[in-house]
């Protein structure tokens, strides 16, 4: 069975070719959940969407490595 | 005519003729001469070299003792003086592989030349091909003695007359970790853009460097019901309590560590440092939300989005990591994610 894992990084490439199944693309090599350049207001409010859309791919049945954009549902 | 090198082979019980599993558990005996492959591998040696001994163990009693047994071959080899030491092949039998692999590390250790048979999907083919030892494929059966025998043999040979040795491809190994440098009169620019050109037309070509593949992961169900879930993050960011009380290395890690995060709102800048030494960690030494998102997480499991969030926080460092040391730190941190009984992981990579 095993537990669903949701990999969150911006090398979604790498991810793919190593096949983990479920990956959400976003943020920056040194920070996946950061956007230091945003102020803090909005760079909370745009982390808050990128762990909603992890969890999103928690909740969605995958065949093979599949990469989910935190501003498009699926992107590939 | 010189005089002919001396063998010593090494046999798990079923290959050494004392029988099958019942057997696993005999301890280290030799016996002088060649013994069952044995036969075939000194007509292999084609005079050339002689099998002057056969070492025999079960692979169950090698598990069990592997410190004592690597003590006993190695008095073995001192009274035997081998020139070159030859295990197996083991196939696709796991503990003879290991079996196989350790004793052949060993002999190199004394400086003495050795070379053993596996298939590459072996454990031992794992493990000891990262300590650069030399490995002859082989088919995953006995049904391949004789090829698998015959490329050990002129392998041996070169050996342990200390002639030069080919490429993987050339002498049938499998990749052993090492790179050499070789001239070949064309910049690599050069054949870079023949390769493409080739790959482009659809004409065949040989890559430099070998890709890695991967096993294929059957992706797990989805859950269904995340405000009745246990969610666990886990990462590979080399994240910290300061200080690094676990000594977690910058690079190649071996092992991994737990913090708590209970009763924390968010991780704040200063409790924890960026260990992981293949990224700028400016950015997350502000915030260390930026790499795994506490406060984010938090915020959903208060509004009930979330069942809850683990108390603990898994870290390791990716930066320049072993294949195996990964696998292996993958499925210690999974064994205790299913024990405390995590439904699903969110796993910040950087």
């Amino acid at each position: 069975m095993g537990i669903p894992t949701a990999l969150a990084t911006c090398l979604y490439t790498v991810a793919t070719r190593v096949g983990a199944n479920r990956i959400v693309r976003g943020g920056r090599f040194h920070h996946p959940f950061g956007a230091p350049e945003k102020p803090p207001a909005e760079e909370y409010a745009w982390r808050q969407k990128f762990v909603e859309q992890t969890i999103q791919a928690l909740c969605t049945p995958v065949q093979q490595p599949t990469v989910f954009d935190v501003e498009e549902a699926v992107l590939v | 005519m010189t005089e002919a090198l001396r063998v010593v082979h090494y046999l798990n019980a079923f290959f050494g003729g004392l029988g099958g599993e019942a057997e696993a558990q005999t301890p280290v005996r030799v016996q002088p001469g060649p013994v069952g492959p044995g036969r075939l591998l000194e007509q292999a040696l084609a005079g050339h070299a002689q099998v002057i001994a056969t070492l025999i163990c079960g692979d169950g009693y090698f598990a069990e003792h592997e410190e004592a047994v690597v003590e006993q071959v190695r008095a073995h080899w001192r009274t035997l003086q081998p020139d070159v030491c030859i295990a197996g092949p083991a196939f696709r039998a796991g503990r003879y592989g290991l079996a196989c692999g350790r004793l052949c590390l060993e002999a190199e250790r004394l400086h003495i030349p050795a070379v053993t048979g596996m298939h590459s999907e072996n454990p031992g083919s794992d493990l000891y091909r990262p300590e650069h030892l030399y490995i002859i494929a082989t088919e995953s059966s006995a049904v391949g003695m004789r090829p698998a025998l015959e490329r050990m043999a002129a392998l041996a040979l070169k050996r342990a007359r200390r002639q030069p040795i080919g490429t993987a491809a050339e002498e049938g190994f499998l990749p052993r970790a090492v790179r050499r440098t070789v001239s070949t009169g064309t910049p690599a620019a050069v054949r870079a853009v023949d390769m493409a050109l080739k790959k482009w037309r659809g004409e065949p070509y040989t890559s430099e460097l070998t890709v890695e593949t991967f096993e294929t992961i059957p992706p797990a169900p989805p859950i269904t019901d995340p405000s009745q879930t246990l969610v666990a993050l886990v990462t590979e960011s080399g994240l910290v309590r300061q200080g690094n009380p676990d000594r977690l290395p910058s690079a190649a890690a071996t092992h991994w560590a737990a913090y708590s995060v209970a009763g924390m709102d968010r991780l704040v800048a200063g409790a924890w440092e960026a260990v992981h030494g293949g990224y700028d960690n400016t950015a997350a030494l502000q915030d260390p939300n930026r790499v795994v998102p506490l406060d984010a997480l938090r915020a959903l499991e208060r509004a009930g989005v979330i069942g809850k969030l683990l108390d603990d926080l898994f870290v390791t460092v990716g930066n320049m990591g072993s294949l195996n040391a990964m696998k292996r730190i993958g499925a210690e941190i999974a064994a205790t994610l299913v024990q405390r009984g995590v439904q699903a992981v969110i796993l910040p990579a950087t």
